[in-house]
């Protein structure tokens, strides 16, 4: 068992980026640089998606042609099998995003691979792999083994390793996909209705709430605090999901990306991964919380811990001295 | 008609704790225990489920845990689920998400019931795996991160929406049975009445063994499991620059945060 398979995750007709942070992945924790690295395209059309994984890195692109259009759980469950069985790589990665939420953990449970999820590092120690993950809300890391695993399969923490950009042009091989019996089908994408004007991906300076506001009677507050110093209100998943603000100003995985955004200020937010995804990136990240531990301020740039309210209402008061 | 919703009593740190002396855990005297905020918003949706059908629905939960997990049991029953069973045993200890799935799969076979759900994933350690394969041990057909469902009671499939990266929703079908992972956001979860929380501390609680089961001890702990814990610790990680003094100078040096950032803007 050697070398390292990829499964590529696409999307109406896309390859999802995560797919390549994969590939530097594989580059920066594969047993030895003489492991080849090979990404699979499991896809209705997979050539099509060809040109988007030839970068520098990979060294085989196996093209798996399947009556799916779509990502459906038993497909993709059959078709990763039959390749490992076929390839006999001992390490196989794949995100650790939603699509791979509704198969990876099935796979592995089947067939008793070495199996983490939501890895941010691993590497071989004298042939032995570790991967590292958070516990306990991110708070302390977990370094994990698989003994007597010949196989593991990772789930990869998105936004974790830089995507290669050079181009190259790996071996193409095709592979004939298994029997599938689809017991979940695919229907059709529905876009989130636009219930706002606001573009969250575009703002360059955010204040966003979370769960720490406590009652919908005090989002009015923190609307004229972002009004009165000109940000873009945003928040965290607690708050759009008791619909307090529109989902179209929530951050994080399953939000809107801060893309644009170069100040970021967090009041009420203790920093669940999934928030983080969204706004990590941001160059000044201020946060404001009660609770010291919260895992917001290994992230943020200036930290103050403090009763959201009592800072609010002071830099409210401060600014409407002062401009 | 039977719904079977996985829940687990999850951990938090307290602000202060301190690792075990073998380094592959918190001390459990620093940790702090509570119903998965996922599983609240499944057995929300379970409840739904039988409070809109016309014929008898009932609502197993069912834990892995040793007995101080009753209290997230009772916190089910207090909302209206029906029963509740729990299982442990001294060989669970160390059990990763697939050793948890091995019990969560030899319940639901002894239960036979047409849907099981679990949460997405569980705060504490987040694997997002446990749902999926009890799904697979089943061999029952699976989805993750459901935010929407239409499901008649006994009905031979559903129709349900899964929330994507960036919100983006896709809705498939699905045959029935079948595990659901079930997304915060779903509902609305209840929350139990004083008189029905004094009413859960009086119902029975089902323990099971893993004799019971009828599962080995080589199925659970670290012999069942697919990744074993080699060491926990408090990661280097970049601090933030404290802000310290009264509200009003905190409040000062956030303006010029603020007024930097738009001078740079400008």
């Amino acid at each position: 068992m050697s070398g390292v398979l990829i499964i590529a995750e696409h999307r109406r007709g896309e390859l999802r980026p995560v797919t390549l942070e994969l590939v530097s992945a594989a580059q920066a924790g594969r047993r030895a640089p003489s492991d080849t690295v090979a990404v699979a395209l499991i896809a209705e059309a997979p050539e099509a998606l060809v040109p988007s994984v030839a970068v520098a890195g990979v060294d085989e692109i196996i093209t798996v042609q399947v009556a799916a259009r779509d990502f459906e759980p038993d497909t993709f469950e059959a078709v990763t099998h039959a390749l490992i069985q076929a390839r006999k790589p001992s390490l196989v990665l794949v995100p650790h995003s939603i699509d791979a939420f509704g198969y990876a953990a099935a796979l592995a449970a089947k067939n008793r691979y070495g199996f983490a999820t939501d890895v941010f590092r691993f590497e071989y120690q004298q042939d032995q792999l570790l991967a590292t993950r958070g516990g306990y809300g991110q708070k302390v890391n977990v370094e994990v083994d698989f003994p007597g695993k010949e196989m593991v399969l990772l789930a990869v923490r998105a936004n974790t390793f830089k995507p290669p950009e050079a181009p190259a042009s790996p071996a193409i091989s095709s592979f004939a996909a298994p029997a599938v019996r689809a017991r979940v089908r695919s229907r059709e994408f529905i876009e989130l209705a636009a219930s706002d004007d606001v573009d969250m991906t575009a703002a360059e300076f955010i204040l966003a709430i979370g769960r720490g506001i406590g009652e919908q009677g005090n989002v009015e507050q923190f609307r004229k605090l972002a009004e009165t110093i000109g940000a873009t209100l945003g928040c965290s998943r607690p708050i759009a999901d008791a619909g307090w603000l529109p989902k179209s100003r929530q951050i994080g995985q399953s939000g809107k990306t801060a893309t644009a955004c170069k100040l970021y200020l967090a009041m009420g937010i203790s920093g669940a991964i999934q928030h983080l995804a969204g706004m990590k990136h941001v160059s000044t990240i201020v946060a404001v919380n009660a609770d010291a531990g919260a895992s917001i301020f290994s992230i943020a740039r200036y930290g103050i811990v403090a009763d959201i309210f009592e800072i609010a209402e002071a830099l409210t008061g401060h600014w409407e001295k002062n401009h | 008609m039977k719904i079977l919703v996985a829940v687990k009593q999850v951990a938090a740190l307290d602000e202060d704790f301190e690792i075990r002396a073998d380094g592959r855990d918190v001390e459990a005297d620093f940790l702090l225990r509570d119903l998965n905020e996922w599983d609240d918003y499944s057995l929300e949706e379970a409840m739904r489920i039988k409070e809109a059908a016309t014929t008898p629905v009932e609502v197993v939960v069912v834990c892995i845990g040793p007995a101080d997990a009753d209290e997230a049991l009772r916190k089910c029953l207090a909302k209206g689920a029906d029963r509740a069973i729990r299982v442990w045993d001294q060989a669970i200890e160390g059990s990763d998400p697939i050793a948890i799935a091995q019990l969560i799969a030899a319940v639901a076979r002894r239960e036979a019931p047409e849907m099981l759900f679990a949460g997405v994933q569980s705060s504490d350690h987040a694997f997002a795996a446990t749902g999926i394969a009890t799904a697979a041990l089943l061999d029952w057909p699976h989805a993750a991160v459901v935010t929407q469902l239409s499901y008649s009671p006994g009905a031979s499939s559903a129709v349900f929406r899964r929330e994507l990266e960036g919100g983006l929703l896709h809705e498939m079908q699905i045959d029935c049975p079948a595990v659901l992972t079930i997304q915060l956001g779903i509902n609305t979860p209840r929350y139990a009445s004083l008189r029905s929380i004094k009413q859960a501390a009086a119902k029975p609680i089902e323990v099971l063994s893993l004799a019971q089961l009828g599962v080995p001890d080589a199925a659970v702990g670290e012999s069942g499991s697919l990744s074993r814990v080699r060491r926990m610790y408090v990661p280097q990680k970049g601090r933030a620059q404290m802000i310290e003094g009264s509200s009003e100078q905190r409040a000062a040096r956030l303006a010029q945060i603020i007024e930097a950032f738009a001078g740079g803007a400008a």
